[in-house]
């Protein structure tokens, strides 16, 4: 291992490798703050450029720089704008957003990269030492396990249902996961639910969804209410720097985060939006009885910890990659093209055949995320200025960009649309005080659900993988404690209050 | 700053979209408008893009624009062309085998004769594959294993019940003398999920395209157990079906149509540019690159190759109960 290292070590070094690194994250950094424009469309657009670079372990590098660097960029629409490119931000929104409200833009662009930074980092470490044993890991998980995987990631829902209307929050997942199902799906070859229109066989599009349920409402509740609008100190950034206290608050998040979030990258399928959410509940439920209040309402905990965890699930997506040739993700399934257009085959013979290639890219991640701390955190106060451009600019900026993002990619105007019938449907649901992230969560996950189950179902005929499998069933119970116990603790503490009240 | 951004982005997705080659003297057509059913990134955008690529690099084609029109798993971009036909004589579609499945079950309101078919260019033949370390090591052991445990012996795919990968296993079984109704499918909704369970163990086999599975043969994670090929594929050697008994063929074709009522004078010029790409530095080098095989059907060829093909596919569906 040291040897190939070294390998490693020299490669990435290299001044054309550490100009790929910086030229990557920089592209993917500003592409990837477009609203609407993922790693995936940013990823597939460098594709050409990569290959005509011919060397494999640049293109490469180049590549996986693009990959961080969007993911890194998406996390500042979702602060900024609430406007999330990618399903792997939008639990950043969740805090990063109210911080941004309060006034704390700079603050959480801060506490995003060096959150981002030690997921990054943490999680390429974790690569370095385990990914060939890793690979043998991600195996033993079966679809019944991922059935119940995406089940405890939806139990994410109840941090929502914690600050407000519990059944309200319940309503708007089982929400997503109906709007889920509209489309093709995986497992039968008829469309439902398309009230034959043409445009609804493929479904819901993420990004248009994702657009309508937070940057639209956004937006349209800036011109509605401006009293709101009001509220924010006018773009002015104060408190870039993050006190010791509170360093010492998220410290701990970071570390669990990296390391959770990496091992979750890691399973084929699950990556950076199931890590964030489960880091996100994870979180809250272990945050104590006062720092839950604040969870949702803009956090730094909130924050932090999916935005380690996507970063880390990213680092842990490769090992399915590089190990083994199975792409994890939309994302590093483009990557695999590349790479095999650049006639390198990834498995288990990368290493051994190619280990130029396979340490390059790991010493490149550290270098990466290293870039990206030093590009992004003298750039934070102009980009935190974005908030001070006067609300009659910013808001036709953030409609133009939304529509553009769900545009694009499809190139179907039927998108605008469906984007613009969901965003009013949401702006009314949010006036209504329905929490509209559950309902979000409920649609990514709703798709990976069902296929899992009815995988499992048809493998094991019938419901009793459940049972059969003692993981499957290890998962599902820890789903109904993350829901039951937070619940039962915030009941329990009500009751006690209204005894206390009666004892007055 | 904004405006940086927005104009990066543009630069970035200029470079991307506007891949138009030298022009060299002489061209065989002007240009071609590629319409693409689906978005960026997939396999019907890189056939289009990289034949446009060929074409105009070789100075057969003058410029190539193209045009993503998602919607309806491609259905949207056929309505339009049949609905557009008279100001469509620049445009080319491309699609692929799941024009014939779709339009059987009806998925697609249209089929290919509502469109002027100009050739089909590429291919892939269909394989089945078993993780390097399972016990079966061809279709006799395979088929032994599924006689013995039908319902473990569970063939995974990346497309829906009644889509490709479940035809191809289905037809196997069936040209192999077995009850394609009691193979068990597993679907996958990506290729790479569907491959990480073959190696867990999840599924006996996979069913999938021949190029992906040598990609993964020479990784050495699968053992290729029959090709749907009429004989072995120089890229890699693999049984085929036939010369293990089972008497089945398929190709996973992918071409070009034209609008309906396309004047002859056109259709035969791009038909000549096509069939002069073939033998173009170019064009060699697009196909190496993506791992293409050429399978040229060309103009009634390629009405006689898609008839049979409906032939087949839609009698197994039959049997299978999907129509």
């Amino acid at each position: 291992m040291i040897e190939g290292l070294l390998i490693g070590l020299g490669a990435a070094f290299s001044i054309q490798n550490l100009l790929m690194v910086i030229a990557g994250c920089l592209i993917g950094t500003f592409i990837g703050m477009l609203p609407g424009l993922g790693p995936m469309s940013i990823i597939a657009i460098m594709i050409p450029v990569a290959i005509t670079i011919g060397d494999p372990s640049a293109a490469i590098i180049l590549l996986a720089g693009v990959y961080y660097g969007a993911i890194f960029g998406g996390s500042t629409s979702s602060i900024l704008l609430n406007a999330p490119g990618v399903a792997g931000t939008v639990a950043s929104s969740f805090d990063g957003y109210p911080m941004a409200r309060k006034g704390q833009a700079g603050k959480a662009l801060t506490i995003a990269a060096i959150a981002s930074f030690a997921g990054g980092s943490i999680g390429a470490l974790l690569l370095m030492i385990f990914a060939p044993m890793l690979s043998t890991v991600a195996l033993l998980f079966h679809s019944a396990e991922y059935f119940a995987l995406m089940v405890v990631g939806l139990s994410a829902i109840a941090a929502f249902a914690g600050t407000g209307n519990v059944a309200k929050a319940v309503l708007m997942t089982l929400l997503g996961l109906v709007m889920a199902t509209v489309g093709e799906g995986a497992l039968f070859n008829m469309p439902r639910f398309t009230m034959g229109l043409m445009d609804l066989q493929s479904g819901f599009s993420f990004i248009t969804l994702a657009m309508a349920m937070f940057a639209l409402p956004e937006a349209l509740f800036l011109v509605l209410n401006p009293a709101r609008s009001a509220q924010g100190n006018g773009g002015k950034i104060d408190n870039l720097r993050i006190t010791r206290e509170e360093g010492r608050k998220i410290a701990p998040v970071i570390g669990r985060q990296s390391i959770q979030g990496f091992f979750i990258g890691v399973l084929p399928g699950a990556g950076a939006t199931i890590a964030s959410f489960l880091g996100y509940a994870v979180e809250r439920n272990i945050a104590s009885k006062e720092e839950q209040e604040e969870f949702g309402k803009g956090a730094i905990k909130g924050l932090a910890a999916p935005e380690t965890a996507n970063n880390a699930a990213c680092t842990g997506s490769f090992v399915p990659l590089l190990t083994l040739g199975i792409p994890g993700s939309g994302t590093t399934a483009i990557l695999l093209g590349a790479l095999i257009a650049l006639n390198v085959t990834p498995g288990p013979r990368l290493m051994i055949d190619e280990p130029q290639i396979f340490w390059a890219v790991i010493i490149s991640m550290y270098i990466g995320n290293l870039v990206l701390l030093i590009l992004n955190l003298p750039l934070i106060p102009y980009i935190a200025k974005v908030l001070a451009i006067p609300r009659n600019y910013l808001i036709p900026f953030i409609l133009f960009f939304t529509l553009m993002g769900s545009y694009i990619g499809q190139n179907n105007a039927t998108e605008l649309l469906i984007l613009v019938g969901m965003g009013i449907c949401a702006t009314v649901l949010k006036f209504a005080d329905y929490p509209l992230a559950p309902l979000l969560i409920g649609f990514i996950l709703g798709g990976m659900l069902e296929d899992n189950f009815s995988r499992s179902m048809q493998l094991y005929d019938g419901i009793g993988f459940i049972f059969e499998r003692p993981m499957t069933l290890g998962l599902l119970v820890i789903a109904v404690l993350l829901v039951v116990v937070p619940s039962y603790r915030a009941r329990r503490a009500k009751a006690r209050q209204e005894g206390v009240a009666e004892g007055d | 700053m904004t405006f940086d951004m927005g104009r990066r982005a543009l630069m970035a997705a200029a470079a991307a979209f506007a891949l138009t080659g030298p022009v060299a003297a002489e061209p065989v057509v002007d240009s071609i408008h590629f319409l693409i059913p689906g978005g960026a990134g997939g396999g019907w955008d890189g056939t289009a893009r990289g034949t446009g690529e060929a074409l105009t690099g070789a100075g057969l084609v003058g410029t190539a624009s193209y045009e993503n029109m998602s919607g309806g798993g491609g259905g949207k971009a056929i309505g339009y062309l049949i609905e557009n036909a008279d100001s469509q004589h620049g445009t080319l579609m491309v699609n692929s085998t799941p024009i014939v499945i779709r339009s059987l079950t009806g998925v697609f309101p249209h089929n290919f004769r509502d469109l002027t078919l100009v050739s089909g260019t590429i291919g892939d033949y269909a394989a089945i594959v078993v993780g390097k370390d399972s016990p079966l090591n061809s279709m006799d052991d395979l088929l032994a294993a599924f006689d013995a445990d039908p319902s473990g012996t569970a063939i995974g795919g990346g497309s829906v019940p009644g889509g490709m990968d479940h035809l191809v296993a289905a037809m196997v079984m069936e040209a192999a003398g077995k009850d394609a109704l009691a193979v068990k499918y597993i679907p996958y909704d990506a290729g790479g999920k569907a491959m990480a369970a073959l190696l867990s163990g999840e599924i006996a086999a996979l069913s999938t395209g021949f190029s992906e599975a040598v990609a993964l043969a020479e990784a050495g994670e699968v053992k290729i157990l029959g090709v749907t090929a009429d004989e072995r594929v120089a890229a890699y050697d693999a049984p085929t079906m036939q010369e293990q008994g089972i008497d089945t063929t398929f190709v996973n074709w992918r071409g070009f149509f034209a609008a309906p009522g396309l004047p002859e004078d056109k259709l035969v010029m791009y038909q000549e540019a096509i069939t002069k790409m073939y033998d173009t530095p170019e064009w060699e080098a697009v196909r190496t690159r993506n791992g293409w095989v050429n399978i040229h059907n060309s103009g009634d060829d390629f009405q006689t190759f898609l008839e049979g093909q409906e032939q087949v596919i839609g009698d197994l569906m039959k049997k299978l109960g999907f129509l």
